[in-house]
């Protein structure tokens, strides 16, 4: 399913004296089956440009596409299009309500009109992708969890919908190293193997440069940059200006380079740095 | 998002000499309009009244259209004052449809509470519109500051008004957040029968509340790492300073309201 917006602008209240521009002419398109990661500075629009994606904000002007329908279109069913387009908000957990686990979890596809069996097997299958026991859960209330198995709970209710687009905000904000690097690992399996579209906004540069294969980053409301991990991170100076940075092993490969080794700066995880300054030390031996 | 819409209890910084006056002498100028709409009778007398706010939002600078927009959220209680009194009004026929009738007495004491209605929402949101929160309990505070003796615990209620005021946005947010989150699971606020919508609300208000509990005890425990421990002995960081304009403001209110009061 692919996602594609044309001049998108949206202006929050507007029409009062704190009217403020929060997308200025955005047009991309994202394609079906991608890993796309979104960056930019708090404020640079991020969150108010996933939320395009599945309807819940129109936009002020311009046109939004998914899957060829048209979202600004006065009899586009929003309902339909957001079963297809899930989406994770930031801190999710805070969103619980259900007394049961397996209530809360269910509450995407029960809306989406399946029944009872279909609902439970949902369940099932979503809680095992986020690594829960459902035999275990199912019957607990997901307020007594702990703070990673409530987050994965919340994932899980948007998983359970089955949707071909996941947009996830800040999955891994406030989890321990631990418990990001697990979930990290799950979105990544669920884009491999039901190869879904997967729209992912982080903070985190270590994690984009690991995880997607193309970088969107925003700035002041504008695409800024946008392309693979590997040609975005080459425009260091660039980021830095937009107040983001590249990842640590990126930087120290640069600064590497900047005294004299000869080493090669499209690298973006610890593996293809070992890898590379023992070609370029073994070539000098 | 709809929420947002809202003008009553909004604040809208600016710099203008309406903004600048002390809280105090807003406050007390709010209290005078009330009473001054309550005592004058006929539409002379709230024409000054009108007059006086007219001229307030002038000198407040802000926009007009804005000031108007906060009648909106209370059409409903406006149309229905000036209906009830349209109807229900004894006194000399006007004309009849079907079982209703309007009479004169009817049709003029409607239209005198309608006015008197726009005229005191107009009037009260002007005072929150021109003045911080902040600086709203401060002025409460003060003014209350007197009737300690007696046993009213001002501190105590300008400080839960600041945190109520403080947390009116916060929880609006919180709640188009919630919306919205739940809106994606294919979650309907709209459609459905009175029972159903009340029953669709419960993945809204259970997540609210817990929010609401959970930064209430944040804020206590925040407030205590502070050393706050009521308002005894506490200082402040801006004091109230009533001055000159405060002085011309009030002297002006005070005149003007005795005057059209007594005349009208």
């Amino acid at each position: 399913m692919s996602i594609r917006l044309e001049n998108v602008s949206y202006r929050y209240l507007e029409d009062t004296p704190m009217e403020t521009e929060a997308l200025s002419n955005v047009s991309l398109e994202i394609k079906d089956g991608e890993f796309v990661g979104i960056i930019g500075p708090t404020g640079s629009g991020k969150s108010t440009l996933i939320q395009h994606f599945n309807g819940l904000l129109l936009p002020s002007s311009g046109k939004v596409w998914v899957d060829g329908v048209d979202l600004t279109h006065k009899d586009t069913q929003l309902r339909k299009i957001r079963q297809k387009v899930g989406m994770v908000f930031q801190y999710p957990e805070h969103q619980l309500f259900g007394e049961t686990v397996l209530e809360d979890v269910g509450f995407g596809p029960q809306n989406g009109g399946l029944s009872q069996e279909e609902v439970v097997e949902r369940v099932r299958r979503a809680l095992a992708y986020v690594g829960l026991d459902f035999e275990e859960l199912k019957d607990q209330s997901p307020f007594e969890l702990s703070g990673g198995q409530k987050r994965r709970v919340a994932i899980a209710g948007v998983l359970a919908m089955e949707p071909s687009v996941l947009i996830l905000d800040e999955p891994t904000a406030g989890l321990d190293p631990k418990g990001r690097e697990e979930i990290l690992d799950e979105i990544r399996a669920l884009h491999k193997e039901r190869g879904i579209t997967v729209i992912l906004v982080s903070h985190s540069m270590e994690d984009v440069a690991r995880l997607v294969d193309r970088l969107i980053v925003m700035h002041q409301g504008r695409v800024a940059l946008d392309g693979t991990p590997v040609e975005v991170f080459r425009q260091a100076e660039t980021l830095k200006e937009l107040g983001l940075g590249v990842p640590q092993v990126t930087e120290l490969m640069h600064e590497l380079k900047a005294k004299g080794l000869a080493v090669n700066t499209d690298i973006l995880t610890v593996e293809e740095a070992e890898e590379e300054i023992v070609r370029v030390m073994g070539g000098q031996k | 998002m709809r929420f947002r819409n809202l003008t009553i209890g909004q604040h809208i910084p600016g710099d203008s000499i309406v903004h600048r006056l002390d809280p105090r002498t807003k406050i007390l100028g709010t209290v005078l309009l009330i009473v001054l709409l309550f005592s004058v009778d006929g539409f002379v007398g709230y024409a000054m009244a009108g007059l006086a706010i007219a001229l307030v939002i002038h000198l407040s600078e802000l926009p007009w259209r804005y000031v108007i927009r906060g009648l909106r959220p209370l059409m409903v209680i406006l149309l229905l004052t000036v209906g009830l009194n349209l109807f229900l009004t004894e006194g000399e026929p006007l004309f009849r449809l079907w079982f209703l009738t309007i009479t004169k007495q009817g049709l003029v004491r409607g239209l005198m509470m309608g006015v008197r209605l726009v005229l005191l929402i107009m009037g009260t949101s002007l005072l929150t519109l021109t003045t911080s929160p902040i600086q709203l309990t401060d002025g409460i505070e003060t003014l209350l500051s007197p009737f300690r003796r007696i046993g009213v615990p001002a501190h105590e209620l300008a400080m839960m008004m600041t945190i109520a005021l403080r947390f009116i946005p916060t929880l609006l947010e919180e709640t188009e957040k919630i919306m919205k989150a739940q809106m994606a699971r294919g979650a309907d606020f709209q459609s459905g029968g009175l029972m159903q919508r009340a029953k669709n609300l419960i993945p809204l208000l259970v997540p609210l509340f817990v929010s609401a509990f959970r930064r209430a005890d944040e804020l206590a425990i925040a407030m205590e790492a502070r050393g706050y421990r009521g308002g005894e002995g506490r200082t402040k960081f801006r004091e109230l300073r009533f001055g000159r304009m405060d002085a011309v403001a009030m002297v002006l209110s005070v005149v003007y309201t005795v005057v059209v009061g007594v005349l009208f």
